[in-house]
């Protein structure tokens, strides 16, 4: 593992230590109160569950063409990422619908594009788990075709209402707001990182231990 | 080119020949089709009235389970004979086979269809002859969407463990798009007076799906299908 990663561990550790602290200084929305303030986790966990799905994707392309193992370690660590940081994506945001639009779920372009993205990744995690040999090529076309799926499920759920706040609403934030988000974007990006770098080591590991085995039974 | 159709075309011959010996899938698909379509007419027609704008739902939901049913059937029968290694051993290009897998599927998921659609209309009250060529260019692109998808999943789950439950689990979360515009688009022609702009833009991103993942379906299933 690299050099950096116990430095890193240690301001990601501190960073998510102070979030509750910064999150609780950033001024009060006017109209939702206590609530908003579930968007400083909300935001940077939902960003981060499509961008780990394009990490995923892309590495199951290379995987598929090049056969790099390495790059299907990192595909199968972004894709259990995808799962994890949709899980608190779908906890949080019901937890806000019900008090922002008094209802836990609705059929919007971005809740429904985000739980189909989770669900084809929870699929990619099954296969990948219960497919037996050569499941590795069968998850790395469902990422494949998952990560290909994700602009026709907006499109298509648009035609549907929108509620949900447009993405555009980052920039118009107060100054107080604005520091407070991206403070909790930073420290999820750099857990995020911290993930992907130990699934991978694990991955790594798990290679080497089949290999070591392989040999010693030959 | 010219051979890539050749070979296309004689998977796809090979495909309906050994069909319409047996028509076992044919048989069982529209049977499942049929039983399908009766247990919403059990579940949503109360009093003689059916549930309002449940018939599009109700045909794009059975063809999606009986074009499930096929896909699995139409490659369990290649692994019970082997074939598809001899299959994959013939000396052409790999998409080509693909693409002949996918033509054979198409025209039995058009049989189907052709049962469906009627007893849908029949049963749910739903007037699906006030415009015919949107209805058909919907069902069409629907179902290569939806077969495209299915055929090169189904066919790399062929030597998976528990394939058969692990087709519909990858397959119906890729192919809700289809789902949502069939149905959006077969409710808009359903309406008193047919909404045909709706259902044109519901046909045009069928189409624009079709065209993303037959691209894709035939740049990968060469890797996908080496050992």
């Amino acid at each position: 593992m690299s050099k950096a990663f116990t430095p890193v561990a240690f301001i990601v550790l501190a960073l998510f230590a102070l979030a509750p602290a910064v999150v609780a200084w950033a001024p009060f929305e006017q109209t939702m109160g206590l609530v908003q303030k579930i968007f400083y986790y909300h935001v940077p966990s939902a960003m981060l569950m499509f961008i780990s799905a394009f990490v995923c994707g892309i590495a199951s392309a290379v995987y598929l063409f090049k056969r790099s193992a390495a790059a299907d370690r990192l595909a199968l660590a972004a894709g259990e990422l995808v799962v994890l940081f949709g899980l608190i994506v779908m906890v949080t945001g019901p937890l806000w619908g019900r008090k922002a639009w008094g209802v836990w779920w609705q059929w919007d372009a971005k809740l429904t594009s985000a739980l189909l993205l989770w669900m084809i990744f929870i699929a990619y995690l099954m296969v990948r788990r219960f497919g037996g040999p050569g499941s590795e090529k069968l998850g790395g076309a469902m990422a494949v075709f998952g990560m290909a799926n994700v602009p026709f499920v907006y499109v298509s759920s648009m035609y549907w209402r929108t509620l949900h706040p447009a993405p555009t609403v980052v920039p118009t934030l107060q100054p107080g707001m604005r520091g407070a988000f991206y403070f909790c974007v930073t420290a999820f990006v750099g857990l995020y990182v911290l993930l992907l770098t130990v699934r991978r080591r694990i991955g790594e590991h798990e290679a080497e231990v089949e290999r070591l085995h392989l040999a010693l039974e030959d | 080119m010219n051979d890539f159709l050749r070979v296309a075309w004689i998977v796809m011959r090979k495909d309906l020949t050994v069909e319409m010996r047996s028509r076992e899938i044919l048989y069982t698909t529209v049977f499942f089709a049929v039983s399908c379509v009766l247990v919403f007419a059990f579940a949503l027609v109360r009093e003689g009235q059916p549930m309002e704008d449940a018939a599009a739902g109700i045909l794009w939901i059975a063809i999606a389970f009986s074009g499930t049913l096929a896909l699995g059937r139409t490659f369990e029968r290649e692994r019970h004979t082997e074939t598809l290694r001899a299959l994959m051993l013939a000396p052409s290009d790999r998409p080509a086979i693909y693409v002949g897998k996918l033509l054979g599927m198409l025209a039995l998921m058009a049989v189907v269809e052709i049962v469906l659609v009627p007893l849908v209309g029949l049963l749910f009250h739903a007037p699906f002859q006030a415009s015919p060529f949107w209805l058909v260019v919907l069902i069409l692109a629907g179902t290569l969407g939806f077969a495209s998808v299915g055929t090169i999943f189904a066919a790399m789950l062929v030597r998976a463990r528990s394939r058969d439950v692990l087709l519909p689990v990858l397959l119906y979360p890729i192919t809700i798009p289809v789902i949502i515009a069939g149905v959006r688009g077969t409710t808009a022609l359903l309406q008193s007076t047919p909404d045909e702009p709706m259902a044109r833009f519901w046909a045009a991103l069928l189409v624009f799906f079709d065209v993303v993942f037959v691209t894709l379906s035939l740049w990968t299933f060469e890797p996908l299908m080496t050992e």
